[in-house]
């Protein structure tokens, strides 16, 4: 069969509601070829867990933009671990501070990507981080 | 434990691990599907079909709330469609299913079209034989947004719902050919908007004109006002959706449709597994020269296909 496409998670966790960047990465990495799964505003890290579960991703990307990404991104990735999904990658955009941005890649975050960052970098590097993960069965 | 077996035992990290296998047509698929079959047969497969934007996303939404609230359990199949050019997709309909994100009888999964065409994808029928096997009580599909001759998901499940909203089109849209053909329930959803009057009358119109099927004991397609966003009309959709399954397990409907999914999954197998045998015995050096020749019109298609095949057996 043709090379299995990739299925990612957008969501926006948090009570901001600007989703414009959420929706214009969805519709790049469509049409870099991928499968989006866009759960909408207003996300609790639970849901998204849950979607993230239920959908077998292989990447979940989150869009911060309330300054809360401190709390709500440790809760996904918590929420991850406690259901046995800590392996599945995690990209952050939004506008996060850079020593918020290492903190965040410290605590498993595997990219982050600020304003500016252009759609066809945040392809490559999703892409190149998903085939480097071990397959899972 | 193999995967199927979690399936069985209830495990939803497995099941979502054996939809994408199956989707993906993973050589490790058919295994677990042949060890679920035996399972499968139980659920009330419900297909909700209608054009983009009519609103089966959120209908879905409440009618899984109150089929949960009566104490069934229930899977969704949602799919959307793939871009012909990059292949890939943007799936949007959990953003309106929020209500079944935290309820552990419910599971929600989103699949994309992969470029079949009839509304469905081409692992939808295996998609549900899983969520039928893990064991749900009802399994609703939901189709692509669809225009007016999508027609496969009838063939995949017991009861067909299309959903329509006001504005849509007059009385003679109603009675052409295509998708109201195959309904069982018509939904005329957004009821609460200006236009639902005449919309009702036109769809009333439409089903009275039907010819009535052959046989005292043919089912009436039945006619649903609902407002899904304020939940109006769900409790009346359940009622028509019960009624349709207690139609089709004591009339002969159930059993029909188990049999045309049975040859189906049959006919589709056989040619896949004799295509891919046969394939496989062909080496690829002599399939090109064969191309070659066939292309530069020394050799046709049709005949060179009937003496590989001969040679073959």
């Amino acid at each position: 069969m043709s090379r299995s496409q990739l299925r990612v998670l957008i969501a926006k966790p948090g009570l901001d509601g600007h989703d414009r960047g959420a929706k214009v990465i969805a519709r790049a990495l469509r049409d870099a070829g991928m499968e989006v799964i866009y759960t909408g505003l207003r996300q609790t890290p639970d849901m998204i867990v849950e979607a993230a579960l239920q959908e077998d991703v292989d990447a979940v990307g989150l869009s911060v933009l309330s300054g809360a990404h401190n709390v709500l991104v440790p809760a996904v990735l918590q929420a991850l671990q406690a259901r046995g999904l800590g392996d599945v990658p995690v990209f952050v955009g939004g506008i996060i501070p850079e020593d918020d941005a290492a903190a965040l890649r410290a605590q498993g975050v595997s990219a982050v990507f600020g304003p500016g960052t252009s759609t066809s970098e945040i392809i490559r590097v999703m892409e190149s981080v998903v085939a480097d993960r071990p397959p899972v069965n | 434990m193999t995967l199927a077996d979690d399936v069985l035992a209830g495990d939803r990290r497995a099941l979502a691990r054996v939809l994408t296998l199956v989707e993906r047509a993973a050589p490790e698929a058919r295994e677990i599907l042949a060890a679920l079959y035996s399972a499968t047969g139980r659920a009330h497969l419900v297909g909700i079909t209608g054009a983009p934007g009519a609103g089966k996303s959120t209908l879905i939404n409440a009618l899984a709330a109150q089929l949960r609230a009566s104490g069934d359990t229930v899977a969704v199949l949602a799919i959307d469609p793939s871009s012909v050019f990059s292949r890939g997709a943007v799936l949007g309909d959990r953003i309106r299913m929020q209500d079944l994100v935290h309820d552990a009888g419910a599971f929600v999964r989103s699949m994309a079209s992969r470029g079949a065409v009839g509304g469905v994808a081409r692992a939808s029928a295996a998609a549900i034989d899983v969520l039928d096997a893990a064991g749900f009580d009802r399994v609703l599909i939901e189709t692509v947004g669809v225009g007016q001759s999508e027609l496969d998901i009838a063939a995949l499940v017991h009861t067909v719902v299309l959903v329509e909203a006001p504005g849509l089109g007059d009385e003679v849209q109603a009675i052409k050919a295509g998708v109201l053909e195959i309904a069982d329930i018509v939904v005329l959803n957004k009821g609460d908007l200006p236009h639902a009057d005449i919309a009702l009358r036109t769809l009333t119109l439409a089903l009275s004109l039907a010819q009535p099927a052959a046989g005292a004991a043919a089912w009436q397609p039945r006619l649903q006002r609902t407002d899904a966003l304020s939940k109006h009309g769900i409790e009346g959709l359940r009622a028509a959706l019960d009624a349709h399954r207690t139609h089709a397990r004591e009339g002969t409907r159930w059993a029909e449709q188990q049999a045309v999914r049975a040859k189906a999954a049959l006919v589709s197998e056989l040619r896949e597994q004799l295509y891919t045998s046969f394939m496989e015995q062909l080496p690829p050096a002599q399939l090109a020269e064969i191309v070659a020749a066939i292309a530069a019109r020394t050799r046709d298609p049709y005949s060179t296909a009937r003496h590989l095949l001969a040679a073959h057996s």
